[in-house]
């Protein structure tokens, strides 16, 4: 793997190779007072923010770190970016500068992709962190992390992802790793908070893609459900009537959770919006997975950079 | 003036081979032979396809204001290149070509360039801002003569201003080319709607954007008896209203440009802006209806949008990249590629779609003209089995944005003649 640009394409071997040494570092973590592997040293990560975004960049940090590698972090408002410099002339610095890998959250869907192509001379890898509303990677492969966890397998499992797909990097990252490792995805949103033709989007083999509008009859089907952050801003884009009736129609509560297996687990990338997509007592609920993505999102990470800086070794 | 003896040529690629003589800048003679006196400039011309020259309705030669991009006299350079003998020069300058003055500058620069007739395109609104109108008539009735007006890269998309708009240049024997985007449905747009902007992110530009103004435009149209032109015409949708408005007489006409007959959205997967351009690059299906239009006329004719950009504005981020594409030099072997080679269209049909039509909606009385003794001598001669590969640096533009870089394409603009006036000859401007 030289780069991870998004989960369109990755291969299931390499996904679950990956989900593996996820696995296997975490195994290893377990217990010990001193978190930190050898793996990475004298290796440079940089991470390129240019997207608030405390979360993603604090777990990659996190990541590096554990892996000895030396991580630099550099956010838009306090570099040369901010002055007005291009993305390429910023990458290209950091390239010379000595970066192996730049992990990079950028508002324009497609940035890692171009990343990648200005940086493919200086062999640098590229990290897609999150660009615009394309894809988010990493966050797909905690989500099936701690679905591996929680179901033993992703295969074969009813995987709900509700709330607004249209502008969801996450929903599409998991839509492409999720099927490619054999689930089935169900889409839960208004029409006008799904992308254009998505029930007929060609996605992994392994798995399937189906679209609903109503949450009520599809929670008992579940095996999980994944709820997206509503933002704001989509309600005052007319995107749907108001955040009550949103609430109403697609809001996880207490009284919905019954509907969901016993088994399924509440699954949220954050951040969550409190009484909107979820209720808070579902959100503080055991069922809720919240807590253990953000751990597994570190275990994830590393796994990720260590497949990308230290070869293609099976990495147990 | 010189005398310009074109040995060989087959005219419309019709019948054999044929010499033309042309003396002051119109066509003396045409015969199977014709012996050259001393003095008179010989341009063999064996095996190639004698054409009207080419008319671009449609051109962005950005000055003044982005001199960086294209001036007059680069953009003048590519299109006698391309076989180009006039083009119009859009009005979204900076200064925008709102008024007498700009447009005149831009006509006075295009006749000292003089490599092909630059007439500017005036602005419908005053700054391109949708609100009120321009001086319309004292741009008609400028040196420049503008009969074009157009906001394009914006659409007039108040109905009240386009009714007036379309009401007042009645009067001025003029026509509105529109640029049909309702801004609305349209907010922050970056692609084609559809499953490949879907799967990469980019917010949708719908067809029916275009299409919902097209059919309103020409209902206006029809309305108050006006003309009406039809920019860059993008989606099969818009090939059907068209389709209906003229069967019911509506004087409306439409353009479509090389890009949106040869390329596609499936383009788009490297996020590469070169492949920018609004509008959008729609599917492989909507290339098809419009490659089926402009062979039955739905579709009047082919305009570039020539639309040169810096390397700044393209190597960036996808939505941080300014639309637009070079297509000058390009248009001729795209519809080779596209049209003649497939049989959608001859060679008559070639003239009939780059020269005849667009010059008879310009109301220009010297171009798109016949073949034949007594018109003017301002032809294209184009060698069909002539290929070669585009390279951006190469061409004759300040910028280099094509996406057509690397392409192997067919045909090949051999000279240009404009009046008489060699422009253009074996891939070299006259100046």
């Amino acid at each position: 793997m030289k780069h991870l640009l998004g989960t369109d394409g990755l291969d299931r071997d390499t996904a679950l190779a990956v989900l593996d040494t996820s696995d296997g570092l975490k195994r290893t973590l377990l217990g010990r007072e001193v978190r930190k592997l050898p793996t990475l040293r004298g290796r440079t990560v940089i991470t390129m923010f240019y997207e608030n975004s405390t979360r993603t960049r604090v777990s990659f940090e996190i990541a590096g770190k554990w892996m000895s590698a030396d991580v630099v972090n550099v956010s838009a408002g306090g570099s040369s970016v901010g002055k007005g410099e291009s993305l390429r002339d910023t990458a290209l610095t950091l390239a010379a500068a000595g970066a192996d890998c730049v992990i990079v959250r950028h508002p324009a869907s497609g940035a890692a992709h171009r990343l990648a192509g200005w940086l493919a001379e200086a062999g640098t890898s590229v990290v897609n962190a999150g660009d615009g509303t394309h894809e988010h990677p990493t966050q797909a492969l905690l989500d099936a992390a701690t679905l591996r966890d929680r179901l033993g397998d992703v295969e074969g499992r009813r995987i709900g992802v509700v709330g607004d797909v249209l502008h969801s990097r996450v929903a599409r990252s998991n839509v492409h790793l999720l099927t490619t490792l054999g689930a089935e995805v169900v889409l839960i949103a208004p029409p006008t908070l799904l992308p254009t033709g998505v029930a007929d989007w060609s996605v992994g083999d392994a798995g399937s893609l189906v679209v609903s509008h109503e949450l009520d009859p599809e929670l008992p089907t579940l095996d999980a459900v994944m709820m997206l952050r509503v933002q704001a801003e989509r309600m005052h884009g007319g995107f749907f009537p108001s955040a009550r009736e949103y609430a109403i129609a697609y809001g996880l509560s207490e009284n919905r959770l019954r509907l969901l297996p016993e088994h399924a687990p509440v699954l949220h990338p954050g951040p969550m919006l409190r009484g909107m997509e979820i209720s808070a007592a579902v959100a503080d609920s055991p069922r809720a997975a919240i807590t253990q993505q953000v751990t597994n999102g570190v275990h994830v990470r590393m796994a990720v950079l260590y497949h990308l800086l230290a070869g293609e070794e099976d990495g147990s | 003036m010189t005398t310009l003896l074109i040995r060989g040529a087959a005219p419309y690629g019709e019948g054999g081979p044929v010499d033309v003589l042309v003396r002051d800048g119109v066509i003396r003679e045409i015969a199977d032979r014709i012996d050259a006196d001393t003095g008179t400039e010989v341009l063999d011309a064996g095996g190639l396809v004698a054409l009207p020259g080419f008319v671009d309705l449609h051109t962005h030669l950005r000055e003044p204001g982005r001199e960086d991009t294209e001036t007059i006299e680069t953009g003048s350079r590519a299109a006698a290149l391309g076989g180009y003998t006039a083009v119009f020069a859009m009005a979204n300058t900076d200064p925008v070509a709102d008024n007498a003055v700009v447009v005149e500058h831009v006509w006075r620069r295009g006749r000292e360039v003089g490599l092909v007739d630059v007439h500017p395109v005036g602005a419908v609104t005053v700054g391109l801002k949708g609100e009120r109108l321009a001086e319309l008539g004292t741009m008609a009735r400028s040196a420049a003569g503008v009969r074009i007006f157009s906001d394009d890269g914006l659409c007039v998309a108040d109905p009240l201003v386009m009714r007036r708009a379309l009401e007042y240049t009645r009067a001025l024997d003029a026509v509105i080319a529109q640029h049909a985007e309702e801004p609305r449905l349209t907010v922050g747009a970056q692609a084609h709607e559809g499953e490949q902007a879907a799967r990469l992110g980019l917010a949708g530009w719908p067809a029916v954007a275009e299409e919902s103004i097209v059919a309103r435009d020409c209902l206006l149209a029809r309305h108050v008896g006006a003309r009406l032109h039809v920019c860059h015409v993008s989606t099969a949708g818009t090939a059907e209203v068209l389709r209906w408005a003229k069967g019911r007489g509506t004087r409306v006409s439409a353009e479509v440009t090389p890009h949106h007959l040869l390329l596609d959205d499936s383009r788009l997967s490297t996020y590469d802006p070169v492949n920018k351009v609004n509008p959008p690059l729609r599917t492989a299906t909507d290339a098809a209806a419009l490659r089926a239009a402009l062979a039955d006329g739905t579709v009047d004719c082919v305009a570039t949008d020539h639309a040169p950009h810096a390397s700044q504005d393209k190597d960036c981020e996808w939505s941080a990249a300014r639309p637009g594409m070079l297509g000058l030099q390009t248009a001729l072997p795209i519809v080779v590629q596209t049209m003649v080679n497939p049989g959608l269209l001859d060679w008559r049909g070639v003239a009939r779609v780059m020269s005849e039509r667009p010059a008879e909606i310009a109301g220009l009385p010297d171009q798109g003209r016949p073949i034949a003794v007594g018109e003017p001598a301002t032809l294209t001669l184009v060698d069909p089995a002539g290929r070669w590969t585009v390279r951006g640096a190469d061409l004759a533009s300040v910028a280099a944005n094509t996406p057509y870089e690397g392409m192997e394409l067919p045909g090949t603009v051999v000279a240009t003649v404009l009046r008489g006036a060699l422009t253009a000859r074996d891939g070299k401007a006259a100046k």
